[in-house]
């Protein structure tokens, strides 16, 4: 007997992450999914971030490593709420991860929630959290052809920061070639290029910060149906199979 | 890189739509991997190997359909399978496309007894 499931994988995940996102949302927390490979400047981006709106916004952090707590150390010293989440082993942080992690985190002094997922530019892309934005960062030494090398992270992002672009005088870096083929792939990404050691761009890219904060809040308010930016409901290039689409929920 | 908890998810999920079917025994599953999710074929059917063991999907068969990463211009519409990473229009040359298929990672069935 053959039993039709067409059921998505990841569900189970799907759907802890729809329950962070629920709590979240109660506690009018807006949440930063932050991904990128190793080395690009992820915690150097959340410590720029709370160092530019820390006196106007709470801002609370989840750190996932493979190991160690030295990332959350570095955020620590800044004086916000910072869990670590090792995963020993896994390249990714998992939906249940963020809901443990979120039991310790003081959710009601808490505007804004940075998710340091594990360094890495395939699989966080497939995991969903229950974020507000996906923020994916490319840092100059990087190269430019990333984004045709990982195009799922890249097509999914809401935000895309360019950073180390103090490095542009030494790297070959087509700035201009990569916005271009950004716009291509996902015209709804914001783009930001940043230096964490001029601070270059930093300003910039705070006020999005803090307008997605103002917008997220509006909505918490005027809440009445399902969350304004769902969390990528269809996700790019699922749902065009038929069946999948008009049976899967 | 991440199949040691996409197939335990599928392993999680298959368990539980034969248990809903009153299955005695798992003989196969179909699934639908889409080329852009990343999941290897091989790895996840050595991880079932391993996790399906003492349980009713032991020793099923895991048959995998792969969809090819497919996008549609946006300026003439012209959906194409994107090759070597050439996120271009093989019509009118735009870069402006758009992901259509290639990120499927689901079951599709599975067959009991």
């Amino acid at each position: 007997m053959e039993i039709e499931v067409l059921k998505d994988i990841l569900s189970a995940n799907d759907q802890m992450a729809e329950r962070n996102r629920a709590l979240l949302d109660s506690k009018k927390v807006t949440v930063f999914n932050i991904m990128s490979s190793p080395g690009s400047g992820k915690t150097s981006l959340i410590l720029e971030t709370i160092r530019a709106l820390k006196k106007q916004v709470r801002i609370g952090v989840i750190e996932g490593d493979i190991a160690s707590t030295i990332d959350a150390q570095k955020v620590g010293e800044e004086k916000v709420p910072v869990v670590q989440i090792n995963t020993g082993g896994e390249c990714h942080l998992e939906a249940s991860q963020v809901g443990r992690a979120l039991e310790s985190l003081p959710l009601d002094k808490i505007d804004l929630l940075l998710v340091e997922n594990v360094g890495n530019l395939v699989c966080p892309g497939e995991f969903k959290l229950g974020e507000h934005k996906k923020v994916l960062i490319l840092s100059v030494p990087e190269g430019d052809d990333k984004i045709h090398k990982y195009p799922l992270l890249f097509s999914m992002a809401d935000a895309i920061v360019i950073s180390k672009i103090d490095l542009l005088p030494y790297a070959r870096f087509d700035i201009p070639g990569f916005l271009k083929a950004i716009k291509g792939m996902n015209r709804k990404a914001k783009i930001f290029q940043v230096s964490c050691t001029t601070h270059e761009g930093i300003e910039e890219w705070a006020k999005w910060v803090r307008s997605s904060i103002a917008r997220q809040g509006q909505r918490s308010r005027n809440r009445s149906g399902p969350s304004e930016t769902p969390d990528c409901p269809v996700r790019p290039g699922r749902g065009i199979t038929p069946r999948y689409s008009s049976r899967a929920s | 890189m991440h199949e040691l908890a996409v197939t335990q998810s599928m392993v999680n999920l298959v368990l539980e739509e034969a248990r809903k079917g009153n299955a005695r025994k798992v003989k196969k599953i179909n699934l639908v991997l889409g080329e852009l999710s990343g999941v290897v074929g091989d790895c996840v059917q050595f991880y079932f190997s391993l996790m399906s063991k003492d349980t009713i999907a032991e020793g099923a068969a895991v048959s995998f359909s792969t969809v090819p990463t497919q996008a549609r211009c946006r300026q003439c519409a012209k959906v194409f399978e994107v090759k070597e990473s050439d996120w271009i229009c093989p019509e009118c040359h735009s870069v402006s496309v758009e992901l259509v298929a290639g990120n499927e990672l689901f079951v599709e069935s599975i067959e009991v007894e």
